[in-house]
């Protein structure tokens, strides 16, 4: 017995043990954040239920669960119809239930509002529109079908309308700064530019106008539905986003489906205050601040961590820079969060503003939290990480290869830039990945200095110049406990809410292997002989 | 074949006069005199911590590394004295080559390796640079083992490879003198000898100051042996001499393992 505790056999299992522990609760994290995301785009299938006490209720099961008093068994339904309803979900007992069915003509659309509406297809109503088709439903798709291209055009318009929007506004902004410096002596240059923009607005103005009367075209097409209860409601064209028939869809047509609504979560705008639609802002938004945030913090962090191993002299200063950088790494993030903001954005963006933007104040440009102000908090916030990684890689090389090239003639700068620079290359990068996977996944601060919860624009676009530093984005992280939290529909977001969380954690996994992959290659060609 | 110092009568490379060293508190060279004859081999033999590396690293400053250490006296290289303020460390350091103990190949490619002195200096044309390395990786006899492989990582050679790749390096740059640290101290018996004979091929172009703690290798390759006893020269001279006749007690306990 003695003898088998002396052999450190327990110990090795204790930490096996231990790793097999974390093993299983990482397991666990992505399983249960895959398996609640993953499966909320397969299409489910339309139950209807005939109760007991007469009524009758149409929804997808979303859970089922025993009555912990009674033990009877009860269902959530998810019932849709919101505005019908007032509410979304609904608990059924099992034990009211009388009949179950699944008609194959139930019908779901997802709906621009009021969330999704479940019910049966009665007809279509299309003013000067010969629909051909037989039943309602294909009715309604070839209804869609002819407006398609219209939807189009107005898509287009409303691009147009951004672009004139964006003249009139840069025309607007030149006025006011030839009125600030002097109205008297520009007067020509004024009125000029007055002209230019009037001409704008009135197209801007006549583009509006045809997009309503095209909207309003197709908004008179109509699709009458019933309900399960029995009420009818009709829905305009222009409400709805897309229509299934799920309980008469074969297994490819869902899984069509399902690849159509990944595509709409990666490349769409979000829709119904971010609990539908897709991701589109809120991806380009963190992986665009992670990147800037590299491009700020890589540098200095390198700069500043050669600078403490390779010059500067190791004395009660050093030590000291040394300690409060390793501190500043563990400083809550929302204290960087009101730092960025008193610094950057009033400091440092007010100063912009009264500089180069006086004649759009009060309203602020760079005075306001954004994107450059969010990445370079976060550019704070991580470059301690790199700092402490870059300086324990240096301080891994061995003397021998600083000796061999000094005793060659190289100077301590060229020993750096030629030799101990690339040996340290793997190391940085493991520093990076760690700082890129925490800014990916940092909100608090965020929310200060530049987050919003639905941004107009992205952050880049094609109007010069092109990165639009200034402008608020949106983030995975803030779009997690935003809609999960603050929306008005919490049980409806749930979904959307892992959803989210898988990619933000997929973004933070194709970055660190990214990263991790880089760093490998440059490990396998920078290890240094043992013999 | 070895000589000693009154019979070569020529002028020294090296002459070392008064030097004292001390790093910190302690005084690691005590008074040391000492000159060192072109085209010959020098070896330095003593117990550890006697400061013959330490000397050694005096030649080409790589003492100036250590914070705390001091040098008086003074080192004339070809007449000038090298701790004078205005020498230049860098071309001194590219006339006064090294070899270390752990044999140190950058992470680079054999070629880049060897040319590396070559490119720092600002050589880069090509042709220079591909007959420098054929011409110092041939001195170094490793030529023929490498020739195919050039652009292979250097780190992936034996250590007795690896060494000659250092010693290449330090020739690429066409060094008056070239200084060893304990070169074969980690290698097996059949690369010392390699490298040994290395030595005495070199002995014709290079004048070569040797760091050993193998007296059998000092008595093999040098010309020269200068014994050190805790940081002071106890006694130099013809290696024959040494190894047969020292004048010195201590040199004779030494030789004989009687002590160290």
């Amino acid at each position: 017995m003695k003898l088998f505790w002396k052999t450190g056999e327990p110990y090795v299992l204790a930490t096996g043990a231990a790793l097999a522990i974390i093993l299983v609760m990482s397991l666990t994290l992505v399983g249960t954040v895959m398996t609640n995301g993953l499966g909320y785009f397969w299409p489910r299938a339309l139950v209807k239920f005939e109760l007991k006490d007469g009524s009758a209720v149409l929804g997808q099961i979303t859970q089922e669960e025993k009555n912990p008093i009674s033990g009877e068994r009860r269902l959530q339904l998810k019932v849709g119809n919101r505005d019908v309803f007032g509410q979304d979900f609904r608990w059924i007992d099992e034990k009211g239930i009388a009949a179950r069915t699944t008609p194959a003509d139930a019908v779901l659309l997802e709906r621009r509002e009021h969330g999704n509406y479940f019910g049966m297809l009665k007809d279509v109503t299309a003013e000067g529109m010969a629909l051909t088709a037989a039943t309602p439903y294909e009715k309604l798709i070839q209804a869609r079908t002819l407006v398609a291209g219209k939807m189009a055009d107005t898509g287009k318009i409303k691009k147009q309308m951004s672009d004139l929007n964006h003249t009139a506004e840069s025309l607007r902004l030149k006025i006011q700064k030839l009125d600030y410096s002097g109205k008297e002596k520009n007067a020509a240059a004024i009125s000029e530019l007055s002209a230019v923009r009037e001409k704008k607005m009135a197209e801007f103005t006549r583009l509006n106008e045809q997009a309503t009367a095209t909207l309003a075209e197709i908004g008179r097409i109509t699709v009458q539905m019933t309900d399960a209860a029995g009420g009818s409601k009709d829905i305009s064209l222009t409400e709805i986003v897309a229509l299934q028939k799920p309980n008469s869809m074969s297994f490819l047509a869902k899984c069509a489906a399902y690849l159509e609504r990944v595509r709409e979560l990666l490349l769409d705008d979000p829709r119904e205050s971010n609990t539908e639609g897709g991701l589109f802002p809120a991806i380009f938004g963190t992986v665009m601040m992670v990147l800037l945030m590299s491009i700020f913090s890589l540098p200095f962090g390198v700069v500043a961590a050669i600078y403490l191993r390779e010059y500067a002299k190791d004395g009660l200063m050093t030590r000291m820079v040394r300690i409060a950088v390793n501190n500043l790494a563990g400083v809550p993030s929302i204290v960087y969060g009101v730092f960025g903001l008193g610094f950057f954005v009033y400091g440092v963006g007010g100063s912009i503003d009264s500089l180069f933007f006086p004649e759009r104040l009060p309203t602020p440009t760079f005075g306001t939290g954004g994107i450059l102000w969010s990445s370079l908090t976060l550019a704070l916030l991580t470059v301690p990480v790199i700092i402490v990684a870059t300086e324990e890689s240096l301080a891994s090389i061995p003397k021998g290869i600083r000796e061999g090239s000094l005793a060659l003639g190289a100077t301590k700068f060229q020993t750096l830039t030629k030799i101990l620079l690339p040996m340290a290359t793997p190391g940085i990068m493991t520093g990076l990945i760690l700082s890129m996977a925490r800014a990916a996944g940092e909100v608090a601060p965020l929310m200060i200095v530049g987050v919003v919860k639905l941004a107009p624009t992205l952050p880049f676009d094609t109007n010069f110049p092109f990165f639009h530093m200034d402008r608020k984005f949106m983030h995975l992280g803030f779009h997690i406990y935003d809609v999960g939290f603050q929306s008005p529909n919490v049980e409806a977001a749930k979904p959307m809410v892992f959803v989210t969380t898988m990619l933000l954690l997929a973004i933070v996994v194709v970055a660190s292997s990214t990263a991790i992959y880089l760093r490998n290659r440059m490990r396998s060609k920078y290890t240094t002989s043992t013999f | 074949m070895a000589q000693s110092l009154e019979q070569t009568g020529s002028t020294p490379i090296l002459s070392v006069t008064d030097l004292d060293l001390h790093y910190g508190a302690a005084h690691a060279l005590k008074g040391v005199n000492l000159d060192m004859i072109r085209h010959q081999v020098t070896a330095f033999i003593g117990p550890s911590g006697c400061g013959k590396s330490t000397l050694l690293r005096c030649f080409n400053r790589m003492n100036d590394l250590v914070e705390s250490a001091r040098v008086d006296g003074s080192i004339r290289f070809n007449g000038e004295n090298i701790y004078d303020l205005s020498t230049d460390v860098i071309s001194l350091r590219r006339r006064i080559g090294m070899v270390f103990q752990q044999s140190n190949p950058f992470p680079k490619s054999i070629y880049e390796n060897i040319v590396y002195g070559l490119r720092i200096a600002g050589v880069n044309d090509k042709a220079t640079l591909d007959e420098a390395v054929e011409r110092s990786l041939k001195s170094a006899a490793i030529w023929n083992e490498v020739k195919d492989r050039l652009n292979d990582s250097a780190l992936g050679l034996s250590g007795g490879q690896a060494q000659r790749i250092c010693i290449a390096r330090a020739i690429a740059v066409n060094p008056e003198i070239i200084l060893m640290d304990e070169p074969c101290s980690a290698l097996d018996p059949i690369s010392t000898l390699k490298i040994e004979e290395l030595i005495e091929e070199l002995k014709s172009k290079y004048t070569i100051v040797i760091v050993t703690h193998n007296m059998q290798q000092a008595a093999r390759v040098s010309d020269v042996t200068a014994f050190f006893y805790l940081g002071e020269l106890i006694e130099v001279g013809g290696t024959r001499k040494i190894f047969t006749n020292p004048d010195k007690k201590q040199t004779e306990d030494y030789i004989t393992g009687r002590f160290g």
